[in-house]
């Protein structure tokens, strides 16, 4: 595998795709853009098989020095693999979700799904800093036309809202990398990573990062955008949105913030932390009192990643992997959420949750699927919800122990909202006519249901995959964060750390065994 | 000896002169019939002078080797970066203004003279070493430049933008003499050398005077805030191949004009014109950029987007060092490359009747009727309000890097953070072409050249353009280097 440029590839393959969807019409359209995405899919698979667990820091590194001021340059860690996995694993599912909604000017839509495919994996991969940049900040272009285009009703407020809102975030980012490249000598990140910067030049770069993550997370009160553009984008919109577009502020703080200014993180996890608590309670209450099903689960979104923030804020290993596993999780089970709603809602056109009830009657397969990703959107043990959310608790608990009492809230808050939207749509009296004529699940929807099903019990069930690709790379970042540490509020360390972390030690030493740590916590804890 | 050696270094003038004189005769002969055949040699012309002027670019020619006439004129690199732009620009507006022109009856065979004696001129505005050559070429330029803005002689709106144009040029050509004046009073010296060193000691009153006059008659040519109010005038009413003239080539010199002026005759007092040119740039990008957001003309948008854009350049000249003038040399490249884009692809916005487009309402759902043209304008669009990956964006992260590398953190702020604002008009003009219902107005086939012109320059601003920036980057640091030789 060495010296072949697979990650260039990975990039190539949409880009290509995307060029033949802008002239080709509907029919030939679809099938490109799936075409290119399950290829993608299997280069992704290659990948993650190919990776070495426990090798190298950065494996399938490429270096092209083709232009002036940064580099072409890719590579990736096990927190990189992950991702790009999981963007290829939406890809095609998008894909599928748009395959009978999307009538007009197909080929546009595939072409910029395809652009944003390239932009995302971009974005995991790129080791250069300006190339991140570009990758990162280019992705508002096919956000943009995606909402705007092929929307709803509000679709041009909501495509303002989301361009503008997101480019003031990036921008002071960019003026900060400047300065960094500038102070370093480099714009190489592993080598920005190990670099110590002034402490307080540190507070200004954080805050110029946090700037732009915060805003694409999003963080309470930068969230407003979200809601908007999740409900006006197309059902593949939303999935790519909440999948994987979030995910870039989560990356963002793991990669850049909290390696490159270890110092100002710790300065500023109170901030985080109000920050997140502040978003559990809101977005969560919000969530619960509304009348939109894609609106509900945006605000849920916020909710789930301010868990991530104050995992990743937690400064241990178990926060960092938790906050890690939420974020496929949330990655997997909110995609597969949107996609729900956007089966229904290609049948009765109104997100209306009043509009719908007693589905379980006539949509006993559609039914299923979403109990499942309700419970795993909740945390049910045996989904993928709960180790993500279980571990970031653990490692906020060990920090701050009211921090982890007020977050642990929206996971009984989320079980609230969540569970009533599934009573209101799937259960009750069949009150609308038409609603009960829908028809259940066909074979493509079978299709994309499947192997989001799978996924989000196998994450539930053995973590282990998900867990060892980052372990060594949480453990590096973990050791880099050790000396900035703030001191826990509660002097937990003596009592409850050992037992977890001797299970992580034991973890580590069966790489492959059957028997993981959050396993080993989740039978604990029950 | 001394004679030829100038007459060598100064061969693109005299080959301009010449032919355009010839050109004349030409003209005078053949009447607007031979209009077309005169615009085919001036560009000729134009290659002609551009394969001459690119050795001293790429052999990084500065120093007293290529001064010529006492002193006057300098034929180093910094003049032929700037020259080649110049030549770029008036080339297109010469092969995008016959088919314009004709619509109306109204291609006359002085077009191509005036562009002809324009790019002159502004050839010796980049070169001028003296403030007396400075002027001459200054006023060479304008001159030609009142006369192409009113070249719709029937057109109400043409006639007001080349009196407006020659009223408010006097008035900043006069500041800018009174400026030189002073700054002659006060140094005794007109050449640049002279001027640098007579202000290397303590400063007099008068000189600082002299040196602000100088600025504001310079930031008058430029557009830059708070003297561009002729700008959307001028453009809007201008015919749009005299805009596109407008937006590159003159820009070029005035900018290159500005840059020697500053960096060398002042640039022994950087503090005292720094933050002049700071105030000036900031007040351009908020004065674009808000000035811009109620344009429902394409014409005035892209006018207000040029007085945003040379804010953006200036961030490069306040770093008053090698590297910003470098950084503002790549901007002014990749800005040449999007106006030519977008001028060209207003061109080719035409109606029924062919009959130009310039309302930004007409172009709504233009992607739907014509999607090649709306793609091209979205990529103007997108590149104009710097959002990667497309080539605008590098002319930004330079400049502001070079800000950010003299410490001007700042301004580097601030100017990043108005750039937002400005975004928001360019994705209002995408909005209006791909979110919108279809007007369905522009109908009009446009000619081959146009397309291949759209092409070429949108090829050049679309994420290929990242494969030029090594040697871009090359050239402009020759060109930079040129300008600080001699300081």
């Amino acid at each position: 595998m060495s010296g072949f440029p697979i990650l260039s590839l990975m990039l190539l393959v949409p880009l290509i795709g995307a060029v033949a969807c802008l002239m080709a019409g509907r029919e030939q359209a679809r099938v490109i853009a799936l075409t290119a995405t399950l290829v993608d899919l299997v280069l992704g698979a290659v990948l993650w098989s190919h990776y070495q667990i426990g090798g190298p820091q950065w494996q399938f590194q490429e270096h092209a020095s083709v232009f002036a001021g940064f580099e072409w340059k890719l590579g990736i860690d096990g927190i990189a693999l992950l991702l790009i996995a999981l963007t290829v694993f939406l890809m095609p599912i998008c894909i599928g979700a748009s395959w009978n909604a999307i009538e007009k000017r197909a080929g546009e839509y595939y072409a910029n799904f395809l652009v944003m495919e390239t932009l995302m994996i971009g974005v995991f991969a790129a080791q250069d800093l300006f190339l991140f940049y570009i990758m990162f900040e280019a992705g508002l272009i096919p956000m943009y036309l995606i909402i705007g285009i092929w929307g709803g009703a509000d679709r041009i407020y909501a495509s303002y809202k989301f361009f503008l809102y997101t480019l003031l975030g990036s921008v002071l980012m960019l003026i900060a990398m400047m300065w960094m490249a500038n102070e370093a000598g480099t714009t190489d990140i592993p080598t920005l990573m190990a670099y110590s910067f002034p402490v307080k030049a540190q507070t200004w770069l954080w805050l110029a990062f946090f700037a732009s993550f915060a805003v694409k997370m999003p963080m309470w009160p930068t969230h407003t955008w979200l809601p908007d553009a999740h409900v006006q984008a197309p059902t593949a919109g939303s999935v790519i949105l909440a999948g994987v577009l979030l995910k870039m502020g989560g990356y963002g703080f793991i990669r850049f913030s909290l390696p490159m200014f270890p110092e100002a993180s710790a300065q500023f996890a109170p901030l985080i932390y109000g920050l997140s608590m502040a978003a559990v309670v809101i977005t969560s209450l919000i969530a619960l009192v509304q009348h939109d099903m894609k609106k509900l689960i945006a605000y849920s979104s916020v909710a789930h990643m301010a868990i991530v923030t104050v995992g990743l804020f937690a400064f241990n290993r178990q926060g960092l992997e938790g906050s890690m596993i939420v974020m496929l999780s949330h990655g997997i089970v909110s995609g597969a959420l949107f996609l729900a709603v956007g089966v229904i809602y290609d049948r009765l056109h109104t997100r209306e949750i009043d509009r719908y009830g007693g589905l379980a009657i006539n949509m006993p397969g559609y039914a299923l699927f979403f109990m499942l990703f309700t419970m795993a959107s909740v945390g049910l043990p045996g989904t993928s919800g709960f180790v993500g959310e279980f571990l970031s608790l653990l490692g906020i608990y060990a920090q701050s122990s009211w921090v982890a009492l007020v977050c642990t809230t929206g996971i009984i808050l989320g079980a609230a909202y969540m569970l009533y939207l599934y009573r209101r749509v799937i259960f009750g009296v069949q009150k609308n006519a038409d609603a009960a004529a829908m028809s259940d699940l066909d074979a493509r929807e079978w299709a994309m249901m499947i192997p989001l099903g799978i996924a989000v019990l196998w994450m539930g069930i053995y973590p282990e995959t998900f867990l060892a690709p980052m372990r060594k790379d949480i453990a590096s970042l973990e050791a880099r964060l050790a000396q900035a540490r703030p001191k826990g509020d509660a002097d937990v360390q003596l009592a409850a750390l050992p037992p977890a972390a001797a299970t992580h030690e034991h973890g580590d030493a069966m790489e492959h065994g059957p028997q993981s740590g959050p396993e080993a916590q989740h039978e604990g804890a029950r | 000896m001394e004679l030829l050696r100038s007459l060598a270094i100064t061969g693109t003038e005299e080959v301009l002169s010449i032919s355009g004189l010839i050109l004349l005769l030409a003209a005078a002969w053949g009447g607007d019939k031979a209009s077309r055949a005169i615009s085919i040699a001036a560009v000729a012309v134009l290659t002609v002078c551009a394969v001459l002027t690119a050795p001293a670019l790429c052999q990084a020619a500065m120093g007293p080797g290529v001064s010529a006439w006492n002193g006057q004129f300098s034929g180093d690199a910094f003049a032929a970066f700037g020259k080649l732009l110049v030549y770029a620009g008036a080339a297109v507006t010469l092969i995008v203004a016959p088919a314009f022109f004709e619509r109306d009856n109204a291609m006359r065979s002085e077009f191509p003279l005036l562009v002809l004696f324009a790019a002159m001129g502004m050839g010796m505005m980049v070169s001028a070493t003296d403030m007396l050559a400075l002027y001459i070429g200054l006023e060479l330029n304008s001159l030609a430049a009142y006369v192409m803005a009113a070249f719709l002689r029937s057109d109400e709106r043409s006639a007001e933008a080349g009196l407006k144009y020659f009223v408010l040029g006097s008035l900043a050509s006069g500041i800018l003499l009174y400026g030189i004046s002073l700054t002659y009073g006060f140094t005794g010296s007109t050449s640049f050398a002279g001027i640098h060193v007579a202000l290397a000691g303590p400063l007099s009153m008068g000189a600082v005077f002299g040196v602000v006059f100088v600025l504001a008659g310079l930031a008058f040519k430029v557009s830059a805030a708070p003297f561009h109010m002729w700008t959307p005038d001028v453009y809007e009413g201008a015919p749009t191949p005299v805009t596109t003239f407008f937006a590159t080539a003159p820009k070029v010199a005035a900018l290159g004009l500005l840059m020697r002026v500053s960096l060398f005759a002042f640039g022994a007092q950087p503090g005292v014109w720094q933050q002049i040119v700071i105030f000036v740039a900031l007040l351009s990008i908020v004065i674009g950029a808000l000035g811009a957001i109620g344009q429902d003309n394409i014409k005035r948008l892209l006018a207000y987007s040029s007085i945003n854009n040379v804010g953006f350049m200036l961030i490069g000249l306040a770093c008053a060092n090698q590297a910003g003038a470098a950084a503002m040399l790549v901007y002014l490249a990749i800005y040449v490359a999007m106006s030519i884009a977008g001028f060209v692809a207003v061109l080719m916005l035409r109606d029924e009747n062919g009959a130009p487009v310039e309302s930004i309402a007409a172009m709504a759902g233009l992607s739907k009727t014509r999607p090649a043209l709306a793609l091209a304008l979205a990529a103007v669009m997108f590149s104009l309000a710097g959002i990667p990956p497309l080539f605008g964006f590098w002319g930004k992260f330079v400049v502001f890097q070079a800000a950010v590398q003299a410490g001007l953190l700042t301004l580097a702020a601030i100017g990043i953070a108005a750039s937002v604002i400005g975004a928001f008009y360019y994705i209002k003009v995408v909005k209006v072409m791909y979110f919108d219902e279809a007007a369905d107005v522009v109908r009009g086939r446009s000619d081959v050249a146009q397309r291949v012109l759209l092409f070429v320059s949108v090829v050049a601003i679309s994420p290929l353009g990242y494969l030029l920036t090594k040697s871009l980057g090359v050239l402009a640091g020759h060109a930079a280097a040129a300008l600080f030789h001699i300081a």
